[in-house]
């Protein structure tokens, strides 16, 4: 537990103090938002209409982009070859790293969701629902993003594959966080949505540190 | 050949495409089996 | 690993006859000419039924012959990733070596099959639906299958050594299969959601005889087409190894 601790530490520590990558990828996440309304006109009730959509692609568009930094530097550096050599096994390695990064990178982007919320013309209580979908849907993308990155980096140029590879298996956390947040089937729908969301999330964490596992240590051998 | 009513066209793309398709798909898996066939026989390897 | 030269035991096991890469090349190498004139006898007999003697369908009318295509490479499609995922299964808990070459060989087959399948789709629903693409539950997961496919492909192109592309990509096919199923019924969810009940179906509940018969032709020389580019492909690969083998070895003997 303590060594599961330390890894956590580690990371935090890495990921805030590192030259504000996070607030690199919160800006990515905004711009990515706002840029929309330049594309398809500035229409309240349309943006309003796909306000929610647009939150989900930026928020998937900005863990995509964040997913390179959680084993390559590691990997390059050396330190995850002493996690292999470690008493504690890969998959608690990997867990860490997941909550490190949810926390750095998917925390950030719910905490300036409201902003875009605002210039998309979202109301109050759809807005609500958007931050508690982004809050039960974003450990499932850091859990595929962990996953991709980890079949990913025993491959020199392996940066533009992990998104790739992972984007079609986060097409269910997409349509059901959207579909938790459109109330098009009627409230029943959207909870219903919420509900396999946070399933989704459950599961995407329980099993992603183990097949990350597996495939470092099967990448590396 | 008989007459294949009002979407003859659809029905001409759909296999036409999937004929093109498996012959090359045919093409290249026996040229790939060709070429690394004959790249052993130059090496000397006569186990087939 | 590799079980050249090595021949402690006198009489070989089925299981390590087929586990053997060389014992497999010779034992299947006699099966590819049979296996091919029987598919290209399946697939004649299944054209000439698909055109010269089924009807046309009352409703769809003689779209419905896209059917006979259409329906045997949906089926490889999810057939050929099932076929991988038994090989990763192979590669991660057996480490059979053969298992590494099957997974490789499929994946560009059923990328292919997946494609037709998607492509005869929209050419049977620009007819009956008027539209090319639809965004119906079935279309889409079969074109997020695609790129799962497409994704792989890239994967082991990757890397340079095949032995730990091969393990790496048994991961991955393995969280793909079970990732599919999910994506399956998120999409169907979504697809409903959006259209409530306006798409037609392909399979009602019943279908002629008349109907029934080319397909299953047609079915089963699909399949056996697979079967037998599967091997063809396999032995390739066997030999490419043996090749790159023998090629290092050659170039080491130059540097001594």
């Amino acid at each position: 537990m303590s060594g599961f601790l330390g890894v956590l530490q580690r990371e935090l520590r890495l990921n805030l103090s590192g030259g504000g990558e996070v607030l690199t990828l919160v800006l990515f996440f905004i711009i990515v938002g706002a840029i929309v309304p330049f594309a398809i006109g500035p229409d309240q009730v349309l943006l309003a209409s796909i306000a929610p959509g647009i939150i989900w692609i930026a928020a998937f568009l900005a863990m995509l982009l964040g997913l390179d930094r959680l084993f390559r530097p590691d990997r390059d550096d050396g330190t995850l070859a002493l996690y292999r050599l470690a008493d504690m096994s890969m998959a608690g390695v990997v867990a860490a790293k997941v909550i490190a990064h949810w926390l750095t990178t998917a925390l950030p982007l719910i905490i300036a969701s409201p902003f875009l919320a605002m210039i998309l013309a979202m109301d109050g209580p759809t807005f609500a629902r958007t931050a508690l979908s982004l809050l039960l849907g974003t450990p499932a993308l850091a859990a595929f993003g962990a996953f991709g990155a980890a079949v990913t980096v025993a491959i020199r140029r392996g940066g533009l594959l992990a998104p790739i590879l992972i984007a079609p298996l986060c097409v269910p956390v997409l349509i059901f966080g959207v579909g938790a947040i459109a109330p098009l089937g009627g409230p029943d729908q959207a909870s219903s949505a919420m509900l396999f969301l946070a399933a989704l999330s459950l599961m995407a964490l329980a099993l992603s540190p183990f097949a990350a596992a597996l495939a470092i240590d099967w990448g590396e051998e | 050949m008989i007459g294949l009513g009002e979407h003859a066209e659809f029905i001409i793309a759909a296999y036409a495409g999937v004929f093109i398709g498996l012959g090359l798909l045919i093409g290249r898996i026996v040229y790939d089996s060709r070429r690394v066939r004959a790249r052993l026989e130059a090496l000397g390897d006569r186990r087939g | 690993m590799n079980l050249n030269g090595i021949d402690d035991t006198p009489k070989m096991s089925w299981w390590s006859r087929l586990a053997h890469p060389g014992q497999f090349l010779s034992w299947t190498r006699p099966l590819i000419w049979p296996l091919a004139a029987l598919t290209l006898v399946l697939m004649l007999v299944g054209l000439w039924f698909a055109f010269f003697n089924s009807p046309a369908d009352y409703q769809m009318g003689d779209t419905v012959r896209i059917m006979y295509v259409h329906v045997p490479t949906a089926w490889l499609s999810q057939f050929v990733y099932a076929a991988m995922s038994v090989s990763a299964l192979g590669t991660l808990v057996w480490r059979h070596p053969l298992a590494d070459v099957s997974m490789k060989a499929a994946a560009p087959l059923g990328a292919a099959f997946t494609a037709m399948a998607l492509f005869t789709g929209s050419m049977w629903g620009r007819p009956t639906w008027g539209t090319f693409w639809e965004w119906d539950g079935r279309m889409t997961s079969t074109l997020i299958l695609l790129f799962i496919y497409l994704g792989i492909i890239a994967l082991w192109r990757a890397f340079d050594d095949q032995l730990r592309a091969a393990r790496v990509v048994a991961v991955f096919t393995l969280v793909g299969a079970v990732n599919v199923p999910i994506i399956k019924f998120s999409v169907d969810w979504w697809s409903t959601l959006h259209q409530p009940a306006s798409v037609f179906r392909a399979d009602g509940p019943t279908m002629p005889g008349s109907l029934l018969t080319p397909l299953f032709v047609m079915f089963f020389a699909f399949t056996l087409l697979f079967v037998t580019l599967q091997l063809l492909a396999m032995h390739t690969e066997i030999r490419r190894r043996r090749l790159i083998t023998l090629e290092r070895r050659a170039a080491q003997g130059d540097a001594l």
